[in-house]
């Protein structure tokens, strides 16, 4: 699995991204994302503000679960107080090179069996939202940041990777 | 750390003593980053009344170096509160709800209720005293206090009468308010009642405040595809 993560303005100006692998499983936390793959990730990312957008005045929740699927892209989403946008694109790394060929196709198989809307999944998203979520918060908290300015506070970037290290 | 000795070590000591772990990021002498501070203190903590009157004192005659009218001065002190608005919304999100993910106000009386109770009793310790809605413009709310915390040392002088430093609190509403979607055409703080002695409950409160809130056309279109979609 690969994950890529924005943190998205409420002008729906990117705020902060990063991307990652997942830990569970035997898995290293690195994003095996290709090289062409990882513009069209933003691509994917931003047409689904559109659909967080039609959904955000449904129900008072913050985590908006799976949201959209291009190809076998998974988005889920998170919505704070003050409609700052989380979004989540996570990818079964189906083409990714494979390390070696016996292991491969054991891997397709697991892949296979991803499915975003299962609660267990689910309630891993959720998990990490709510992680990112409370280092949101004291971001905003701090007096010197203004909205929709861009986070660049390593300790931030540090949170992030250690609640996607700890759920995903 | 270990660094190679340095030819001038007048310059080369302080960029040592400067620099930590990661290079450009530097650290409370505590190590403790904002990161690292419990979001749920400070429930009984409170700041001095004193010390906030002091500080606001000083934010409104800063305020006032630059101003050209009543008017003015009132929008610089809204714009001194909005930021606050903002921010308090997450936070105060984050620490009522038992699980935070069920919280986000999305229709009106909500986000009005979390205002005059939740709001008001983090700044102010107590909730607000009344809410209603305007019989004239159904855009209109109106939140009244009836001894606002921010005007009690405040003597206003005559010339000057319609001045009411509440603004910083409307600023805060109207923060509050934008973050969480619901544009406004602008929150005010007014004296209740212009003259005192026409009424009587304005005597009993001589300090009562209305923050008139008006919502922007958009947020009523909205409500109401809302109302329809519930019932």
């Amino acid at each position: 699995m690969s994950f890529y993560f924005a943190i998205i303005g409420t002008k729906d100006n990117p705020i902060f991204t990063h991307e990652f692998g997942t830990s569970k499983a035997g898995g290293d936390g690195l994003s095996r994302f290709r090289d062409d793959q990882r513009h069209l990730n933003q691509f994917i990312v931003h047409s689904s503000l559109d659909i967080v957008e039609e959904v955000q005045w449904g129900s008072g929740a913050m985590y908006l679960k799976a949201l959209d699927r291009f190809q076998n892209n998974h988005i889920s989403a998170f919505l704070t107080g003050a409609n700052i946008k989380f979004i989540l694109l996570s990818n079964p790394d189906t083409h990714a090179p494979a390390r070696t060929t016996s292991t491969s196709s054991n891997r397709a198989s697991t892949y296979a069996a991803y499915n975003p809307t299962s609660p267990a999944v689910e309630e891993a998203t959720k998990n990490f939202f709510l992680e990112v979520y409370d280092a949101w918060v004291k971001t905003v908290m701090n007096p010197f940041y203004q909205l929709n300015a861009p986070v660049r506070s390593p300790v931030f970037r540090a949170r992030v990777a250690a609640a996607a290290k700890k759920f995903l | 750390m270990t660094q190679p000795p340095s030819k001038n070590p007048q310059t080369a000591l302080p960029q040592q003593s400067l620099r930590t772990q990661s290079p450009g990021l530097r650290y409370p002498t505590n190590k403790k980053t904002i990161y690292d501070r419990n979001l749920n203190r400070t429930r009984t903590a409170e700041l001095s009344r004193a010390s906030f009157a002091y500080l606001f004192v000083e934010m409104i005659s800063y305020a006032q170096r630059r101003v050209t009218g009543v008017a003015d001065l009132e929008k610089r002190l809204n714009l001194q509160g909005y930021p606050l608005g903002l921010r308090l919304l997450d936070l105060l999100l984050t620490r009522t709800a038992p699980q935070p993910s069920t919280a986000r106000p999305v229709r009106v009386l909500p986000l009005l209720q979390f205002i005059t109770t939740t709001l008001w009793k983090h700044l102010f310790g107590r909730p607000a005293d009344a809410l209603e809605r305007s019989a004239a413009n159904a855009a209109e709310y109106m939140i009244s206090d009836n001894e606002p915390l921010v005007n009690s040392y405040i003597s206003v002088p005559r010339e000057m009468s319609q001045l009411n430093c509440a603004a910083y609190v409307a600023g805060i509403i109207e923060g509050v308010c934008d973050g969480a979607g619901f544009a406004t055409q602008g929150v005010s703080a007014h004296w209740a009642n212009e003259d005192p002695a026409k009424d009587a409950p304005a005597q009993m409160w001589p300090g009562k405040t209305v923050f008139l809130i008006r919502f922007a056309p958009e947020v009523l279109e909205r409500e109401e595809i809302l109302a329809k979609a519930t019932a």
